[in-house]
């Protein structure tokens, strides 16, 4: 994927021009906030829950080194291979070059963001690989070509009847009279078509939602089951996963498994969690033959050490997406990257660099309601605020915001200057608006005015009026 | 300070911040906070030399001239036993901001931790340190709804505080907004940097407020409230738009936000 | 040491500013890899071991799996062909190789079509045991190995699983208990929790994605031996 972070303004625009969009949004609210916050009332060790999950990613990553040493070793010793890769490009290749070797012809996946990151997908298709996502959102989107728009609901800005669409130009052979109106036919027909594919696949290609030091396993959690037919149907299972997924043991996973879902849809725990550990046993009546892990670096090791460190914490739950209001607004396509919504905001840049993507640190209000969701407690504000920081060093934002910003904090600092140009401010605004209470068009305020009224000052300062000697007459006492 | 943190006999000394956006839009909100703050037991001074607090600095990147202002409101408010601010934006950035932007420097790192220990938001500060349950002699024969401003919700717990005071208020019904833990679309910068995101937000929430039937909409943050009033103006709609401190201390004899004389 | 290995290794080190063999960062891992720790435990399972079969069925019940309790393996038959009358479905059941399952008298209920082996395509429903039911969530724990093909767990559209009451647990943790004394970690381990479930279409959940539409649990009131 081409990222277009750049044109953030631009896409958001378009996306708040999208009525279907609008439509297609307006669930999130209902379904993933009261889900998460129902579930989070059953658990009185929630807070407990945040503090251990939040000590044990950074006892992970404080150690990186030798957990991934520790892991690579058991999937060794278990009969898998672990391969490393540095850039997206090494991924794809050495996932190609598993492929070939395994002389295939198709690939089932399951979700993955990874994989989405490094656009696995159409690179294998252009490699001659018939390459089939399998979760129900993601194949949506990939009959669409369109990128994922929410990281756990690929396919949440999509509209039933837009579904219903892509279902009909894409499965040619069926009865073009058939209903297709409800989520229902819609998840029967694609279940039908997938089952195929996933009995003829060659190899099943997973992401994973962590890597189990003590065990060498890898986890997926789904619901659809989609990722465990991918995975256990084919010949070859090939998981491509970030190195800061890796966690020390079994009981590790398990804290973060509290967090994971009640956090990300409400539920207490996914249908299905899942723990691979090498390839079939012998005497094992099924299980693939083959087991691959490739570990993904493409930019994170660079940001152990740095401020956003933190943001290698993240489980990907989407609760930070599925309580920004930003994200409500302009859904997922408008960051132009894989990872949307606050998270996406903090990482992208580390990822892709503030040239691309200075835009989204900044596409936030700082409400702090992402902090405040994360399972693993990650300040992502501050990191926001930090990729500010950066963004101001390298005199990346618009020069005349630059300034205007350096002659107010100089004034700021002369309190008779700030009070006299406060002064002044407050009587003409005054003035002018003075008999609406308000001010319709305001030179060199366009952004504000294009959208809302402008309220009058009362006509002097507080300043003034205090200077002036007024104060306040108190009515009755207080107990 | 030792005299304030042990009870209520003596009278604190309160220095009173008054916020860029009061002192430029709404210095009845400022009269109306000493008022509250007298009315409490604490005695109110106003630092002449204060200006800003530097959020919009601090939130924009740029540190060294945010920095640069708190060293300034440190210096300003240190010889009082607290700070209070009617805004938990402004209070906020005090309390949880400023330790953090200054903590390299061992002098000053120290003095902000001191200062931010004894900084309030005003309603939280009534109720929570002064004790306040409820204002007498304060009457408003109006429904109003209540929107929780992000940093005084969020970074300070300014939730049931102003709602306990409110209901003390003679004539006064309050019914809740619904979603109103969600940002208004303000943000500060923000809201000029992408307007067309914070229209959306601001317009879900003043469709909010008319929902509820209110004829009043009051918040504790002058940022947000003028972001409110001034969609709700041009969108013709009714509902009025108050600082809730104007409501606690009875000044809500003149036009409300963005309402013409 | 240019390969992509070293080269990421390195990186992470020097972002963590440590050298290649630090003693005392391997130590901390070691330890607890081999100690694995329990971490906070929340407290809804303290509830006694009755409670916490009680614990089971609710949780699982919540989820969307059906529960029949039973007093002894000779009732299973009859219980897989009622679960499958109940829905009209074909009186046919895959049927794990399974020790466990080998003692049930599948001879005595001729109307019940039982095949027993790993799952095919068209395999409409399967029987399998567990390892463990984890009072928890509701959730059972699968193990793969000779006995137990992981494809009777995905790929029919009826899951149903035979559980002891004894097999129930009240958390993850001691699922890995009792999995760490059986032996080594198998291939794979299934913690399966209801049936399969999407809620990718306009949020609506739809039951039965892609793996089973329907999951039975078949509790049996008797100890092992």
């Amino acid at each position: 994927m081409q990222p277009t972070a750049h044109a953030f303004p631009e896409n958001a625009r378009a996306a708040l021009a999208d009525a279907r969009l609008r439509k297609a949004l307006g669930t999130m609210k209902s379904g993933f906030q009261g889900n998460r916050a129902a579930a989070i009332a059953r658990m009185p060790e929630w807070e407990e829950l945040r503090e251990e999950g939040r000590r044990i990613k950074d006892h992970v990553l404080a150690h990186l080194d030798v957990y991934l040493e520790r892991f690579e070793a058991r999937v060794v010793a278990n009969g898998g291979h672990v391969h490393w890769a540095r850039t997206a490009a090494e991924a794809r290749e050495a996932v190609l070059a598993i492929c070939r070797q395994a002389g295939a012809r198709s690939v089932t996946k399951g979700k993955s963001m990874v994989t989405e990151e490094i656009g696995l997908t159409p690179f294998l298709e252009q490699h001659g690989l018939q390459t089939v996502e399998t979760d129900l959102g993601e194949y949506i989107i990939q009959l669409r070509r369109e990128p994922p728009s929410h990281i756990i609901a690929p396919a949440v800005h999509l509209t039933r009847d837009q579904v219903a669409e892509s279902f009909r130009r894409a499965h040619g052979g069926l009865d073009p009279g058939r209903p297709l109106e409800e989520a229902r036919d819609l998840t029967d027909e694609a279940r039908a078509v997938l089952r195929r594919k996933f009995l003829e696949a060659d190899v099943g290609i997973t992401g994973a939602n962590f890597l189990v030091a003590e065990t060498g396993s890898t986890v997926i959690v789904t619901n659809e089951g989609n990722g465990d037919l991918t995975q256990s149907l084919p010949r070859v299972h090939v998981v491509v996963a970030s190195l800061e997924k890796v966690v020390p043991t079994l009981e590790d996973v398990s804290t973060i498994l509290r967090l994971l879902a009640r956090s990300a849809t409400g539920q207490e725990f996914t249908s299905y969690t899942t723990f691979s550990t090498g390839p079939r046993r012998p005497g094992d009546p099924d299980g693939p033959e083959e087991f691959h892990v490739v570990l993904v670096d493409n930019g994170r090791s660079a940001l152990l050490g740095t401020e956003s460190q933190e943001v290698l914490r993240c489980i990907r739950c989407s609760a930070c997406i599925n309580h920004c209001p930003i994200y409500a607004a302009v859904g997922g396509h408008a960051y132009g990257w894989i990872v949307p919504g606050p998270i996406g905001a903090a990482l992208t840049p580390g990822l892709l660099g503030l040239e691309e993507a200075r835009h989204l640190p900044n596409a936030s209000t700082f409400c702090g309601r992402c902090e405040a969701v994360c399972p693993m407690k990650i300040p992502l504000p501050k990191i926001m605020r930090h990729w500010r920081e950066k963004e101001h060093a390298a005199a990346l934002s618009p020069t005349s915001y630059r300034y205007g910003l350096g002659a107010w904090a100089w004034l700021a600092r002369r309190p008779s200057l700030y009070r006299t140009g406060a002064a002044l401010a407050a009587r003409l605004l005054g003035r002018l608006g003075r008999d609406r209470g308000r001010l319709v068009r305001l030179p060199f305020a366009d952004g504000w005015t294009d959208w809302r009224d402008l309220p009058a000052p009362e006509g002097k300062t507080f300043f003034q009026l205090y200077a002036e000697g007024r104060r306040p007459n108190s009515p009755g006492d207080v107990r | 300070m030792t005299d304030a943190a042990s009870g209520r006999g003596t009278r604190p000394r309160v220095g009173l911040f008054v916020t860029c956006l009061v002192d430029l839009f709404r210095p009845t909100v400022g009269f109306a906070a000493i008022a509250l703050l007298e009315r409490s037991g604490c005695t109110v001074a106003v630092p002449e030399v204060q200006t800003c607090c530097g959020q919009p600095a601090y939130n924009s990147g740029d540190r060294a001239d945010a920095a640069d202002l708190a060293r300034r409101v440190i210096e300003a408010f240190e010889p009082y036993d607290y700070v209070v601010a009617p805004s938990g934006s402004c209070a906020g950035m005090i309390r949880l901001h400023y330790p953090e932007l200054l903590a390299d420097d061992p002098d000053w790192g120290e003095r902000a931790r001191r200062l931010a220990a004894r900084t309030y938001e005003l309603v939280s500060f009534l109720v929570d340190v002064r004790g306040m349950t409820r204002v007498d002699g304060a009457r408003l024969a109006a429904t109003v709804t209540y929107h929780d401003s992000c940093s005084g919700l969020r970074e300070l717990g300014v939730k049931e505080q102003p709602r306990t005071l409110l209901h003390s208020v003679e004539g006064l019904i309050l019914k809740e907004l619904p979603d109103a833990e969600i940002c208004c679309g303000f943000g500060g910068t923000f809201c000029v940097k992408y307007p067309e995101i914070s229209n959306r937000m601001v317009a879900d929430k003043a469709a909010a407020a008319a929902s509820t039937g209110a004829e009043l909409l009051l918040a504790g943050d002058m940022g947000c409230l003028l972001n409110i009033a001034g969609k709700m103006k041009r969108d013709g709609m009714a509902v009025e738009v108050r600082h809730v401190a104007e409501v606690l201390a009875g000044m809500t004899d003149g036009p409300a936000i963005g309402e013409g004389r | 040491m240019t390969d992509p290995r070293s080269q990421i290794l390195g990186a992470i080190r020097r972002s963590l500013r440590r050298s290649p063999r630090d003693a005392e960062a391997e130590e901390t891992v070691r330890h607890r890899l081999d100690h694995h720790p329990r971490n906070l435990i929340p407290a809804r399972t303290a509830v006694g071991p009755d409670g916490l079969v009680e614990l089971f069925v609710a949780q699982a019940t919540a989820v969307a799996a059906t529960v029949e309790r039973l007093s002894s393996p000779e009732e299973i038959p009859d219980a897989v062909l009622r679960f499958l009358a109940g829905h009209n479905l074909r009186p046919a059941a895959r049927v794990a190789p399974a020790a466990v399952l080998d003692a049930v008298p599948w001879e005595r209920t001729p109307t019940l079509d039982v095949t027993r082996g790993a799952a095919s395509a068209d395999d409409l429903t399967s029987v399998t045991p567990a390892l463990a039911g984890i009072a928890e969530t509701g959730t059972l724990m699968l193990v793969s190995g000779p006995e137990t093909p992981t494809g009777l767990n995905f790929l029919p559209d009826n899951h149903i699983v035979v559980l002891r009451r004894d097999q129930v647990v009240a958390t993850y943790e001691d699922g890995w208990d009792r999995l760490r004394a059986a032996g080594a970690m198998p291939r794979t381990v299934n913690f399966i929790t209801g049936p399969s479930r999407t809620a990718d279409i306009e949020q609506q959940i739809q039951l039965g994605a892609h793996g089973p539409r329907r999951l039975h649990i078949l509790l049996l009131d008797v100890q092992e031996g």
